[in-house]
């Protein structure tokens, strides 16, 4: 217990996880400030502003439409030589709701924000991760570290569960205030209507669903980082991932007309977690007939479950490999 | 006395592309309780790779150890609460100040934190704890290493080149605190290239070479073992030196010549100097043995003396100078 407080202080103690978390919260302060700032309460008073200008631009465009109808019948070469055909404005196109300043809708939008909030937080979990045993492996600090407690294995398990305890603390706390913050967005500039408990309960599951993506990325990041004694090496492993196997790998795939490319590729598998299920095609692939859709690629649905058991899997091979090479490699 | 570290036969490996290399070649070391022990080796002779054997850092590929009667690394972690160990040059995260640095350790080795601030005091960092430990000179953060080995009150201090990076005055300290941590019972193993410390510290000293043991013992007998064969000859004033030098070089003695006296190297038998001068009607007024000192024996013993015109390479031992001498 003294190991794993004292991990925990210092994890909290360093410069650069209160770096990271301050940026992240100043990031995701601008996001919710932009949203605010672009989204408007409808009112009776707005309602009416809109409605006034969906009639003047309906006006507008009846007037332009028949000063064309005219200039078509004395010059029908410039209207293709058809004048009947010509548009004409419809009071239905002109409806006030598009002349409206959209309004932030709670049950229709907090999900998308929900999900920036779990990207931007697995990339600090994967940094903060990665740099907190990294810094300790690069300065000498691991060695003096194992002076006292010469359980390496233990010693490092111990790093990685105070790092997952506080990131589950910080994306919780983090989490709270988001939800917290929007539903303020959405009382003064949107609507809270239509929030039911199944719509709650889906957005914790969600919630949920990005805490445990927020802890793979931070295991991962330790991880790598201690299997190459250095935090460079996590992000470079990382950058690496993302250049060969999604830009690289992208358009090889592309090229080669692979099937169900996608599925290659972790953008589908991170979406597929958030949003339950993603649906790749088979786009260079024959189609399957259908009676009623014709002629239409195959499909291949990643689920959640099957992207959590990838995930899952992944992540216990690399922490492995983290802990197998803590314990056999000397510490020079 | 009882042995407060054993090493017996103990060997590492290391292999690379280029081949294996043997930086442990069956080593054996015998530390007793209450001793400052010296532990000496030129650069790469194993010094380092032994004490993080010996902590558990490095794995052996054969041989014995045990500290305080536990085998280790099978039973370190019993052991490793009464072992403070600073191993190779300081190293701590920088962005840390002194007193974190150790409160963390305190914490994680489970020690009363109340030791934080005696242990700074007793380094003489405590004016200077909330600094970061960036901002430290290398003989600070010496100081600081220090510190952290004495944090648990241990029974066996391991300290590598503690020296390293102090000035005068604090080596002299580092000395003093050597002494009294000796004398209030505990063991210190104290690795250090800085020979005339070690002999002005050290109760017994083992010196390495090549990864094996060349020598151990007590200073004393280390020092008596491997005396000087060199003594120094003075005569009556207004003796002709040269000549007197001649006689005893075409005996095949090795003289120095010095301003007022000479010396000869390789003299086993001194008896023989005096009756080869005599026979020629030279009397000797002075016939001393030189006396060899720590650094003497080290360069003899691990073969690391400087030649003139070779530059000599890390792992370069020269042979072992063959006993014995001219006079026998």
């Amino acid at each position: 217990m003294s190991l794993y407080k004292a991990e925990t202080r210092r994890l909290v103690k360093r410069r650069f996880t209160r770096f990271f978390v301050l940026l992240t919260v100043l990031v995701l302060g601008l996001v919710a400030a932009g949203v605010a700032y672009s989204n408007e309460k409808v009112t009776p008073a707005s309602l009416q502003a809109a409605q006034a200008r969906a009639d003047s631009s309906f006006a507008e465009d009846t007037k332009s439409a028949e000063r064309d109808r005219a200039d078509c019948a004395t010059n029908p070469s410039r209207y293709g030589g058809d004048c009947d055909n010509l548009w004409t404005p419809s009071k239905d196109d002109y409806q006030a709701a598009n002349y409206l300043t959209s309004q932030f809708d709670f049950r229709d939008s907090f999900p998308a924000m929900l999900i920036t909030l779990a990207a931007l937080l697995a990339l600090v979990a994967f940094v903060i991760g990665a740099s907190f045993v990294g810094a300790e492996w690069n300065s000498g600090g691991m060695m003096n570290l194992l002076l006292w407690r010469p359980q390496r294995v233990r010693v490092l398990s111990t790093k990685l569960a105070a790092l997952l305890v506080s990131l589950t603390g910080l994306t919780v706390v983090v989490g709270a205030a988001w939800t917290g913050l929007f539903w303020l967005i959405a009382n003064l500039r949107g609507t809270t209507e239509r929030m039911t408990s199944g719509v709650w309960q889906s957005i914790g599951l969600m919630g949920l669903r990005g805490l445990a993506l927020v802890l793979v990325a931070g295991a991962i990041g330790f991880a790598v980082a201690s299997i190459g004694r250095h935090t460079a090496a996590a992000l470079g492993a990382a950058i690496g991932v993302i250049v060969v196997f999604q830009f690289g790998l992208a358009i090889v795939l592309e090229l080669a007309r692979a099937r169900f490319y996608e599925a290659y590729l972790l953008p589908a598998w991170f979406v597929a977690w958030m949003f339950k299920s993603y649906e790749v095609y088979d786009t260079y692939g024959p189609c399957e007939y259908s009676a009623t859709d014709g002629c239409t690629p195959a499909s291949f649905t990643i689920t959640w479950q099957l992207s959590g058991s990838v995930v899952a899997g992944l992540t216990i091979i690399i922490v492995g490999a983290a802990m197998w090479t803590m314990r056999k490699r000397d510490i020079t | 006395m009882t042995a407060v570290l054993e090493i017996s036969g103990l060997r590492k490996t290391y292999r690379s592309r280029k081949g294996v290399r043997k930086a442990l070649d069956g080593f054996d070391m015998v530390v007793e309780a209450g001793q400052v022990h010296g532990f000496l080796g030129p650069n790469g002779s194993g010094k380092t790779t032994t004490l993080r054997t010996l902590l558990g850092l490095i794995k052996p590929n054969d041989g014995r150890m045990a500290i305080l009667g536990r085998e280790v690394p099978r039973l370190l972690p019993e052991v490793a609460g009464q072992v403070g160990a600073i191993v190779e040059s300081p190293q701590f995260f920088g962005n840390f100040t002194a007193e974190t640095t150790l409160s963390l350790l305190a914490d994680a080795g489970g020690v009363n934190p109340h030791r934080v601030p005696a242990v700074l005091e007793l380094v003489g960092l405590r004016d200077r704890s909330k600094e970061r430990v960036k901002t430290y000179s290398l003989g600070m953060k010496q100081r600081l290493a220090v510190a952290s080995a004495l944090l648990k009150e241990p029974k066996l201090l391991i300290l590598d080149e503690p020296a390293n990076g102090l000035d005068p005055g604090g080596i002299r300290e580092m000395r003093t605190l050597m002494r009294t941590l000796s004398e209030s019972g505990m063991t210190v193993l104290l690795s250090s290239h800085i020979l005339g410390e070690i002999q002005l510290i050290c109760d017994s000293v083992t010196i390495i070479a090549a990864g094996r043991r060349v020598t151990s013992g007590s200073v004393s007998s280390v020092l008596a073992t491997h005396a000087s064969a060199t003594v120094k000859v003075r005569l009556e004033p207004g003796v002709d030196l040269a000549g007197a030098a001649a006689v005893l070089r075409a005996a095949g003695a090795a003289v120095t010549l010095e301003k007022d006296h000479f010396t000869v190297g390789n003299a086993s038998n001194p008896a023989q100097i005096t009756k080869l001068l005599a026979e020629k009607q030279i009397y000797v007024a002075e016939l001393t043995p030189v006396s060899a000192d720590l650094e003497d024996v080290f360069l003899e013993l691990t073969g690391t003396a400087p030649v003139d015109g070779a530059n000599r390479q890390v792992d370069q031992v020269a042979a072992t100078t063959t006993q014995g001498g001219w006079g026998q």
